[in-house]
């Protein structure tokens, strides 16, 4: 396992350089180059020829690139072109913020969905079924900002009993904490739970089929232990994927909740890195996103060694 | 949903392949599969209704009463009057002709980031899928490391450096989403050359180009449909977020993202208008999905065979 | 029957109907078989694919899918217990502690995603309980008992990593790890090949001398059943249309069905020579024949046989058969 482990995570490098490249590249996608972007309206010469000295952009792209990537294998991503913070500890302040909303969702999308999908795999064409199958198209079909705006109408600004904005550390207080996160986190579930939810069911219910679970049955076996052992974990692989696949949806969607809930997260750092065209934070934040993506991937991946233990052979 | 209903307790034994399943899609397997796609009413429902919503919004111009940048101070946040059906915002545009031409915008865009992923991706994932080799190698890892991001934040970091607007959003993001379109149209290709009929095909020397488009193209198709929908039903809620960030439809351009993004700054003042909006996007998005299942389950027995 | 005593029979399927949910409806594959299996006892169940023989046997411990499956009539009695009526509850506590199943399909009946020994163990602590170093122990131990060399490892191994034969012999350890008095073999050998079958049929012959359990041994092979079997029940179309001792019913059958059987299986010493077959296929179960079943197919049915459907009669000590012209037949066994 170990050993996988690590000739997977070898595997990550020559990517990371490919991803590495792809994200500095992005700057020569400025028209006329980040330092007319960064001058403001109406520049003189002498300033933008500044700024290139400055920012170092009068050297070569490629000598550029790789001082930014060496800086950045040895954790330093460059400073902001706005204020001259450190990318790292900015995007590391933000990181637990939305690294506990990711989270949050993601448990919330899980039990959610399995317990949706469940109900309806394990009882195909019944009431409880249908409910579900209902729920999670409508769910699928929220955009989840939309679902965000109207859980803060309802619960923050008519029944005022949860906070419409803002953030409290979980170390501080987990009661707060997760007030404040429980409406953003559940806006993002929306999706996440229908598609864990549909693809629990589909996997469910081929699996009911199986002759296996005829066996178990014969053994005796109460139905939840039948569930619980022999169902869900030969129904775990195509959930799993789905789970990986909104995991990386969900980072994205992360920009605009915390936007809309003021969450002080790598997401709102993006949106803000964006808008002020600061390069160096955003490819900062591209840098990070891609690893946590790639990581996410590669667990996804070895778990189904777990859950299918032929895979492991191979 | 469905029940299974079988009188051999066993699972039905394998139904044989059929003889034609490899050749180009023939009229009558098309006809059924128009029947099948016909039979599930939830997805009939939402073709029709998503005909309903493109003609409406399309007709914008000749349909909506009032412009979309129409403004009536005299008339400013007004509930829903005999004038304004739903209403008016706190600059007095009525909010039903908002909605109409946003639709139109806001559809046309994510349109525009679908074509261009389907341009990409779909010559590309045929390529790659039936020649394989070096070629297939390297766009595959393209295709990776394309999808090593979230679209969403792809996109805005494109937008970041190349300036916002609506078209250069929707640009990127079909850009974005092409290994998206690649994959599935790679994936089916790949099945496709496996069937006999190709080699056969190739043994009698007939040019591959022609095999693509004759042979491959027809059937790969219903994979990439399913997938076309779906990517519409992504794209849409991608134009609504980057307009809604602000760095796509700009005002006064009405879009459905950008009446959102409004509303969300006035959602204390007047909760009412991040309510349409948002209603018409639900029903959109649920249109695509609607569509993109009941394709996949008409076409469910051959995309099963190519999975 | 007073509880101290032990009834003579271990199980009894009497007058069983079993109804499918199909797309015509609700329709009868199981139509009002009875027999029984005493202690000890091995009772093959013979008949073609369609006969509704794995109904039956599946129908004993309620492992049809009960969404599209109803039993509208009769019993089955295990140790004078009524099984069809029994709570859930009480009827798990009998599932592979007091009656086993074997399945046909030994690729697909055990789970890829839990070990050998896991699988076994499982039922032996769902019963017996114990520890699980106790139990896995115990799996060990089965696996060696059904013949598998080295079961002290191979008992983590997981099911890809065994062969079909061994396979279903891990699935006979796994049937019998609780003791039971009753195995079901539903076709056991049937997805195997011919020195595996034949091995597998050993084992259960072993076992039963062994362990003292009663066999219900399903299949369609005239052949495996009379190296096996006591006794012989013979199926057609959802009907027990002939039941007799095994030796009896090869020396001299008394259905017109039975006999087409017998004289379709491919002997020993008998080369070249093109194997007789039982003209037809087993009807449809919403399109039965009127009177006997099997008059469309059968060489002598005359009027009598389609006029009304023939009584179930005894014919002899232990023998019984579904044909209204048995008496008139000279029917020839099995060389």
């Amino acid at each position: 396992m170990l050993r996988l482990l690590s000739v997977r995570l070898l595997a990550m490098v020559p990517m990371l350089l490919i991803v590495s490249f792809l994200i500095y590249s992005l700057i020569a996608l400025v028209p006329g180059g980040p330092e007319v972007a960064l001058a403001g309206n109406n520049p003189t010469p002498e300033r933008i020829a500044a700024i290139r000295e400055q920012l170092g952009l009068d050297k070569s792209f490629m000598s550029q690139y790789w001082s930014w990537l060496t800086g950045a294998l040895h954790g330093d991503l460059g400073k902001s072109f706005v204020d001259g913070q450190s990318v790292r500890s900015a995007v590391a302040s933000g990181f637990p913020v939305t690294l506990s909303l990711v989270v949050l969702t993601l448990v919330i999308a899980a039990v959610l969905g399995l317990a949706l999908g469940l109900a309806a795999g394990l009882r195909p064409g019944t009431w409880a079924d249908r409910i579900s199958t209902v729920t999670a198209s409508a769910f699928m079909s929220l955009p989840y900002f939309w679902v965000g705006m109207m859980l803060v109408l309802v619960f923050a600004i008519q029944m005022r009993t949860l906070p419409a904005v803002g953030y409290v550390p979980l170390t501080e207080s987990p009661l707060e904490w997760f007030q404040h996160l429980i409406l953003p986190a559940f806006s993002l579930a929306t999706v996440p739970t229908a598609v864990v939810a549909r693809q629990t069911r589909a996997s469910v219910t081929s699996v009911m089929q199986e002759d296996f679970i005829r066996t178990a049955r014969a053994k005796g076996l109460h139905p939840s232990r039948l569930v619980v052992k022999h169902v869900l974990k030969n129904a775990a692989v195509p959930v799993v994927t789905a789970f990986g696949v909104e995991a990386n949806r969900l980072i994205g969607a992360t920009v605009v909740i915390e936007q809309l809930f003021a969450l002080p997260g790598v997401g709102k750092l993006a949106y803000f890195s964006v808008f002020s065209r600061d390069f160096p934070m955003v490819q900062g934040i591209l840098l990070i996103t891609a690893i946590l993506i790639m990581l996410i991937n590669l667990a996804v991946d070895l778990s189904y060694g777990y859950f299918n233990p032929k895979v492991k052979v191979s | 949903m469905t029940r299974s209903r079988s009188v051999d307790i066993k699972k039905p034994a394998p139904v044989p392949a059929e003889k034609d399943s490899g050749a180009a899609v023939p009229a009558s397997r098309g006809r059924a599969l128009l029947r099948r796609f016909g039979g599930n009413r939830s997805a009939v429902v939402g073709f029709g209704l998503l005909l309903a919503i493109i003609v409406v919004t399309a007709a914008a111009p000749l349909l909506a009463p009032y412009g979309p940048a129409q403004v009536d101070i005299g008339d400013r946040l007004s509930g829903p009057t005999a004038e304004h059906w739903l209403g008016t915002d706190t600059l007095g545009r009525d909010t039903l002709s908002r909605l109409m031409h946003g639709g139109r915008v806001s559809l046309a865009a994510a349109g525009l980031a679908v074509a261009i992923a389907t341009a990409i991706g779909l010559p590309l994932g045929l390529v790659s899928g039936y020649f394989g080799g070096i070629v297939d190698w390297l766009l595959d890892r393209a295709a990776d490391v394309l999808m090593a991001f979230p679209a969403i934040i792809l996109t805005i970091a494109i937008i970041a450096a190349v300036g916002p607007g609506l078209t250069t959003a929707m640009v990127s993001l079909g850009i974005v989403y092409a290994p998206r379109m690649f994959r599935v149209v790679r994936g089916s290709t790949m099945e496709v050359r496996r069937a006999v009929y190709i080699e056969a095909s190739t043994s009698i020397g007939t040019p591959s180009l022609m095999i693509l488009r004759k042979r491959v193209l027809p059937n790969i198709l219903p994979a990439a449909l399913v997938q076309l929908s779906f990517l519409l039903a992504s794209a849409l809620l991608a134009e609504v977020t980057i307009s809604l960030l602000g760095l796509g439809a700009l005002p006064p351009t009405a879009s459905w993202g950008s009446m959102l993004g409004q509303a969300f700054l006035e959602m204390r003042s007047s909760p009412s208008l991040a309510v349409y909006p948002g209603i018409a996007i639900a029903i959109a998005t649920l249109c695509f999905n609607l569509i993109g299942d009941g394709l996949r389950d008409a076409f469910g027995r051959e995309t099963r065979k190519a999975s | 029957m007073t509880p101290e005593h032990e009834p003579a029979k271990l199980l009894e399927i009497e007058d069983l109907h079993v109804d499918f949910l199909t797309d015509r409806g609700w329709t009868n594959v199981v139509a009002g078989v009875s027999f029984d299996v005493g202690p000890g006892e091995i009772v093959g169940l013979v008949g073609e694919s369609g006969s509704g023989k794995s109904v039956t046997s599946l129908s004993v411990l309620r492992l049809l899918p009960p969404a599209y499956t109803r039993t509208p009539g009769g019993h089955v009695r295990y140790r004078g217990r009524d099984l069809i009526g029994m709570p859930q509850r009480e009827l798990r506590d009998i599932r592979g502690n007091e009656i086993s199943m074997i399945f046909q399909e030994p690729m697909t009946s055990l789970n890829p995603a839990y070990t050998i020994g896991d699988q076994i163990a499982e039922g032996y602590r769902r019963h017996k309980g114990g520890s699980r170093r106790a139990a896995f122990a115990r799996a060990a131990e089965m696996l060696d008992l059904v013949g598998i060399p080295d079961a002290g490892h191979r008992v983590r191994d997981y099911p890809h990593e065994f062969s079909g034969g061994m396979r279903q012999r891990a699935m006979i350890a796994m049937a019998l790890v609780c003791e039971p008095r009753l195995l079901i073999a539903d076709e056991p050998a049937t997805a195997l090949d011919v020195t595996v079958q034949a091995q597998i049929v050993a084992l259960l012959a072993r076992l039963r001398d062994e362990t003292g359990c009663g066999i219900l041994f399903i299949t369609h092979d005239l052949g495996l059943v009379a190296e096996l079997a006591d006794r012989v029940v013979v199926m057609y179309a959802g009907e027990v249309v002939e039941t007799a001792p095994a030796l009896d019913l090869y020396d001299a059958p008394k259905h017109p069905y039975t006999a087409g059987l017998l004289s379709a299986m491919p002997h020993l010493g008998v080369r070249g020579e093109e194997l007789p077959t039982i003209p037809g296929r087993t009807p449809e179960p919403w399109r039965m024949p009127e009177g006997c079943r099997f008059s469309p197919r059968c060489g002598h049915a005359n009027e009598t046989c389609t006029a009304a459907p023939p009584e179930f009669r005894i014919v002899g000590e232990g023998r019984g058969c579904r044909c209204c012209r048995t008496e008139q037949l000279r029917l020839v066994g099995s060389p």
